[in-house]
């Protein structure tokens, strides 16, 4: 048996050499499903790593309102629906330190795309909409000029704070402040310039202008409601307190009687429960594109079935000459199997190599652009890409190799 | 007595198509003789070789190996039987291409519960048909007559009862023929067992004996008057 399989790698190494080319494709499919599920595992626990930690970064006593009741799945606004349920008095209502006492701060959003230009320079950004204290509970700071006041967020003035990438985008290096730039075909006067921040949980905090919420509700969309509130918490043990509180301030700022949560037109989720979210969203992809691969693994195997087939047809004689030499059945059918399972298992260690180097080369780019990015190839999933390899090879082998098994020896031995 | 037919049937059904090979041989052969079997192209000898080759089995009749009945025997019996109890050569030597001389002589000790050491025994054989310093070689860089001998010490090399000749010389020019028609009749000298199938009467006479085939039949079986001898300077035709 030994003997044997040391003769079926030796065998298959033989006639892999003979028709390189052949061997290359034929292995191919393999190798590109194996290196697919490495590269998908290792850059998927790096990317997963790299947002949760961010996220923690932001800060855990953050908590978001949104407008329907989303549950714990996605929010409406994910599907492209508009509810309108959440006003300005509503966060008015839950900055009131008798209603929720553990509220820091709280700011609202109203959220839109437009084109800034300055002279002949323009620029394709997020407005947001949005009340004074946006610096106290999403961070980032002034680098010129100021941002805009309590005062100003209730009116419709035409003022504007520029994110560091629009700056750079429409001023270069000249100064922006007092300037003029236009929104929407109206004026708009710069009165504040953000520091860079970079991108945090897929959110890139420098492409965006801020403009008083009023002036976006009024002046830009013609609406009266806002898409989003964010507030922070004084501490993070008090997060679930507050959250009850929110949520009765809430209904009682929308007349609704229920308690139990199912009449609400509103969603309160804390910094966790997007955690919660956003792993959902991430391991759900990454079985998608496991899915994916394990696919391409399949379509591999069914190109090794082929060309066990071709091989098996080719070698007709050779099976007709060991069994006239006393092969039985069995040690034909063992000998092909082997064969295929070492052209798989080979496919499989090229596919790992591959797999890892592009995860290696990922990780190199990534921490190039100075995201803290792990590497991580788990020894589980190489083990696992070379055990599913070898099951494919017996898999997609059993049928060609039970042909050849199955020739009768002199039907054999004739075949030219 | 190592070989016995008895009446011999053989029959090959293509669709509706009946066509009868074989109409009833008998006979018997002896451990030690040299037969060959002659006939033209179509009486039968390749399939009467096949059956007692083991290769396939006769639609009636008897086949003792040894005094085994040999023709209720399922394939795996078969398999082993015809790796220890038979060898082959082929016209076409049927050697196994990128694969040394040597490897190839010990295949079928691979199939094989023979307790040797393959590789002592494969070049032993090797030896025995005098091609010991080219064990290394790959079959595309020897002669045709090489190649054939190559197949002999396959033939060989498991120890068997009886060897099994097809045409051993029809691939080969007249000086490699008699080297393989020697190495036969030394083997033979030895105490092995020859069955040659041929259809050309000069190779047929440097057995012992000749059996006829004509149109599926026993035509006749005797002893051959004055053998050749392959060492005599003959040339085969």
């Amino acid at each position: 048996m030994i003997n044997q399989f040391r003769q079926a790698i030796k065998n298959t190494l033989q006639s892999l050499l003979a028709n390189k080319v052949r061997s290359f494709l034929t292995i191919l499919g393999i190798v590109i499903g194996v290196s697919a599920v490495i590269v998908i595992v290792a850059v998927g626990a790096g990317a997963q790593s790299l947002i949760l930690s961010q996220i923690e970064d932001l800060g855990g006593n953050v908590v978001g309102v949104l407008p329907g009741n989303s549950g714990n799945g996605p929010p409406a606004s994910a599907m492209g629906i508009v509810i309108t349920t959440l006003t300005y008095e509503d966060l008015q209502a839950l900055k009131d330190k008798n209603k929720v006492p553990n509220l820091l701060d709280a700011i609202a959003y109203v959220k839109g795309f437009s084109t800034v230009s300055w002279g002949n320079n323009s620029y394709d950004t997020n407005i947001s909409g949005t009340t004074a204290d946006y610096t106290k509970v999403e961070g980032g700071e002034i680098s010129l000029g100021r941002f805009f006041t309590k005062e100003e967020e209730r009116t419709t003035r035409k003022i504007v704070v520029l994110g560091s990438v629009v700056a750079k985008e429409i001023f270069g290096e000249s100064n922006p402040i007092g300037k003029k730039v236009k929104i929407k075909k109206k004026t708009f006067e710069v009165i504040g310039v953000m520091k860079e921040r970079g991108t945090v949980a897929f959110q890139n905090y420098d492409d965006q202008v801020f403009v008083p919420i009023y002036t976006m509700q009024k002046s830009i969309k013609g609406i009266d409601y806002v898409t989003m509130m964010r507030m922070t918490i004084d501490e993070k043990g008090n997060v679930d307190i507050a959250m009850e509180d929110m949520k009765a301030t809430l209904r009682e700022q929308h007349g609704i009687k229920d308690t139990s949560g199912d009449e609400d037109d509103f969603t309160i989720r804390s910094a966790d429960q997007a955690l919660d979210v956003i792993t959902t969203i991430t391991d759900s992809l990454k079985f998608f594109l496991a899915a994916m691969a394990a696919i391409s693994l399949i379509v591999g195997g069914i190109g090794i079935m082929n060309i066990m087939l071709i091989s098996v047809n080719e070698r007709t004689r050779e099976i007709g000459l060991r069994k006239a030499l006393g092969a039985n059945n069995r040690n034909i059918l063992i000998q092909f199997l082997l064969e295929s399972v070492v052209l798989t298992v080979l496919g499989g260690i090229i596919g790992v190599i591959l797999g890892v180097f592009v995860s290696f080369l990922v990780y190199v780019i990534a921490t190039a652009l100075s995201y803290d990015w792990t590497f991580h190839v788990s020894l589980f999933s190489i083990i696992t890409a070379i055990s599913v390899s070898m099951i494919i090879g017996l898999i997609f082998g059993i049928f060609p190799s039970k042909k050849a098994s199955l020739l009768e020896p002199i039907e054999a031995l004739r075949y030219e | 007595m190592l070989i016995e037919l008895n009446n011999i049937k053989k029959e090959f059904v293509t669709g509706e198509i009946v066509t009868k090979v074989l109409h009833g041989i008998s006979f018997t052969i002896e451990k030690g003789e040299f037969v060959s079997i002659m006939g033209p192209s179509g009486s039968g000898k390749s399939t009467l070789m096949h059956i007692v080759g083991l290769l396939d089995k006769p639609t009636s009749g008897d086949y003792l190996l040894e005094e085994r009945n040999v023709t209720t025997l399922n394939d795996n019996e078969l398999a082993l039987l015809r790796n220890e109890k038979i060898g082959f050569v082929f016209q076409s030597f049927n050697l196994l291409s990128r694969t040394t001389l040597l490897e190839n002589v010990m295949l079928p000790l691979t199939y094989s519960k023979l307790k040797v050491d393959h590789e002592k025994r494969a070049r032993e054989v090797l030896e025995q048909v005098g091609l010991s310093h080219r064990l290394n070689h790959m079959p595309n860089q020897i002669s045709g007559g090489e190649k054939q001998r190559v197949a002999i010490a396959r033939a060989l090399v498991n120890k068997p009862s009886v060897i099994f000749a097809d045409e051993p010389t029809g691939n080969l020019d007249s000086k490699s023929g008699i080297q393989v028609m020697e190495i036969l009749q030394k083997l033979n000298k030895e105490g092995n067992t020859i069955i040659l199938v041929t259809h050309e009467t000069f190779t047929a006479e440097h057995a012992k004996r000749i059996i006829h085939l004509r149109d599926g039949l026993l035509e006749s079986d005797e002893l051959v008057k004055k053998q050749r001898f392959a060492n005599d300077g003959d040339q085969l035709k």
